[in-house]
């Protein structure tokens, strides 16, 4: 599902670099990665997902190259095959639940707003527990329904891949866990991919696999 | 797309209450200012030449030829020198035109009285709409404005306002019987309570109606007798109404041709008479002829330039607001690029983000549009009203 090759990233002003010689992720794998705080996981997802490009090295997901991609074709693209649960949420205050799950689909092209996708949208909510807090605006709702409202968001266009960056963060060992079996029934039941950065390294042994930073870092010293 | 970029741009400015009014009620402004004072401007000006159109002449005392017109054609309560029913006559005596008098001094419920003839009501074509035209003395006609703000009828009646109110020896109120209310005319004579010009006098207290000395009782309001003439004291009671029962007893003391009026208005019987009457006038000392719409005119001339300043601070104003505008907007943006952050990484587009601004602006302006609309309506349907509190008051 993915495939990253000589990837090597920087931003235009500062000293972080990233760089990673190779990382694979197969479909309907569960992969989380961990490592220390700015060593660059959610800048790898942002990579991943078409947000950022890289300077050098090719980023593939489902056997398309995303990063040779213009930027317009890699946005569609990531829009279509890619659902985003960004760490802090990314929702929009003026908005209800609702309008906020909705909102990729008012915003582009690529994906159509039905009556069956609202269905969905609220068949999804109910099951992710917020089904009652739809016309709540995003104030009135605790971090936990923040957090199932923005995983709403990315799985209603039933994305091939889930990428998450801290999902879990801010929240209480309990909520942490069911926020997760959430995850995963979704992506078991469209036998999608997750990868999940994390630092809660309780959570590790839930996943198929880990990636961590600080391999990338010794290969590429190496 | 662009539905999708309204309802999410509506939700916004919904949202954001306060800075959406606050940029609704600026533009709002900044909008309907300008174009309500055109709207008073161009009403206070069709008001104005009409009905100075419809007086070929008048004649007054010499002085503020805008006193005596505003006070003639509008009742304005600005009372010009006084002159007298001579200048009336002297005018018909010339065979050049007629002559309406006019007596615009007093008030009753704070409505100008006016004194004058039925030619008066010929002249502007005024009908009645219930009761009957002015027929015997103190009675009167009321504009149809003066009817429906209080609520008269013919039958009622109505008091004239004393000039000041520790005139206590001076004018008594008269209570004047309503015999009638005009049609209404969508002028000045709508706001009117017309009197014949005896019966101005008389609430002037040039003409009064008292109990007859020969026959009265009481010995104590006598002062003097003779042979030929009985004199009162002050204690002998004076009629302030004016019935069938006492009609007879009021009277007028010396030659009403000296009687005062604060105007005439001059109906010449053609162009060449009234052009011959103007010259005669022109080196009067004493009284001047003045042709009404030269002095409206004039008047205008000063408004419309007052008018033009006001434009050019409004414009000012205006350019300033829009810039602010601008400014909000702008700051907004920059506020919001944490928002506008978000919406890229959901895969917005910059085309679609600079859609939805617009939207916004154009869910403002429309806002704006609306409610501007609404209080040029407003203006609109009272611009008669705000004439007169604005001009005429």
């Amino acid at each position: 599902m993915i495939e990253i090759e000589s990837l090597e990233f920087h931003y235009p002003h500062g000293e972080f670099h990233l760089s990673i010689p190779h990382m694979s992720v197969s479909q309907g794998e569960k992969v989380a990665v961990i490592g220390p705080s700015g060593s660059g996981k959610t800048t790898l997802l942002n990579l991943i997902a078409g947000i950022s490009r890289p300077q050098q090295g090719t980023v593939s997901v489902a056997d398309q190259v995303v990063s040779a991609y213009r930027d317009a074709k890699r946005r569609d693209f990531r829009i279509t095959n890619i659902g985003f649960v960004f760490q802090d949420f990314e929702l929009l205050d003026y908005l209800n639940v609702l309008d906020n799950i909705l909102h990729p689909y008012r915003i582009t092209r690529a994906l159509k707003l039905t009556p069956r996708v609202q269905q969905r949208a609220i068949e999804l909510a109910n099951g992710l527990g917020i089904g009652h807090m739809l016309k709540r605006f995003v104030g009135e709702l605790s971090q936990g329904e923040r957090q199932r409202a923005a995983i709403c968001r990315a799985l209603l266009p039933e994305p091939q891949l889930i990428l998450a960056d801290e999902a879990t963060g801010n929240l209480d060992p309990r909520n942490k866990g069911k926020i997760l079996d959430l995850l995963f029934e979704n992506v078991d039941a469209h036998d999608a991919t997750l990868l999940a950065v994390t630092h809660d390294h309780e959570l590790l042994p839930r996943f198929d696999r880990v990636i961590d930073f600080l391999d990338f870092r010794s290969e590429a010293a190496a | 797309m662009i539905i999708s970029s309204l309802y999410i741009a509506w939700h916004y400015v919904v949202f954001n209450k306060v800075r959406t009014a606050t940029l609704v009620a600026c533009i709002t402004l900044i909008a309907f200012l300008p174009m309500a004072l055109q709207l008073v401007l161009t009403e206070s000006e069709r008001l104005l030449q009409s009905r100075a159109a419809d007086t070929p002449l008048l004649l007054g005392v010499r002085g503020s030829a805008l006193d005596l017109v505003m006070n003639s054609l509008y009742f304005d309560d600005e009372v010009p020198e006084i002159l007298t029913m001579q200048a009336a006559d002297e005018i018909g005596d010339t065979g050049l035109a007629y002559a309406i008098p006019l007596y615009v001094r007093f008030q009753a419920r704070k409505q100008p009285v006016v004194g004058t003839t039925i030619d008066y009501f010929d002249y502007r074509n005024l009908r009645v709409a219930k009761g009957r035209m002015l027929a015997l003395l103190g009675e009167c006609v009321i504009g149809a404005d003066v009817a429906d703000e209080y609520g008269l009828e013919p039958g009622d009646s109505i008091v004239s306002s004393p000039e000041t109110l520790f005139d206590l020896a001076g004018i008594y109120p008269l209570k004047m019987k309503i015999s009638g209310i005009l049609q209404r005319h969508h002028t000045s004579d709508d706001q009117a309570v017309f009197v014949d010009l005896k019966t101005a006098w008389i609430i002037e207290g040039l003409g009064h109606g008292h109990e007859e000395l020969n026959k009265t009782q009481d010995k104590s309001v006598i002062l003097k007798r003779s042979e030929d003439s009985v004199t009162a004291n002050a204690r002998l009671f004076q009629y302030t109404e004016i019935t069938d029962e006492n009609m007879d007893s009021f009277h007028f003391h010396g030659d009403t041709t000296i009687y005062p009026i604060t105007a005439v208005m001059v109906v010449p019987n053609d162009a060449k008479a009234g052009t011959l009457l103007r010259g005669r006038y022109l080196e009067n000392t004493q009284y001047q002829i003045v042709r009404p719409t030269d002095v409206i005119e004039g008047l205008l001339e000063n408004i419309f330039r007052i008018k033009s300043v006001i434009d050019a601070v409004i414009a000012i104003v205006g350019l300033a607001t829009i810039l602010a505008i601008f400014l909000v907007f702008a700051l907004s943006v920059r506020l919001r690029q944490r928002e506008l952050t978000t919406i890229f990484k959901l895969g917005c587009s910059r085309m679609t983000a600079v859609r939805l601004i617009l939207a916004e602006i154009v869910i403002i302006v429309l806002m704006s549009g609306i409610i501007g609309t609404g209080l040029l309506y407003v203006v609109q349907a009272n611009t008669d009203t705000l004439v007169r509190i604005l001009i005429f008051s």
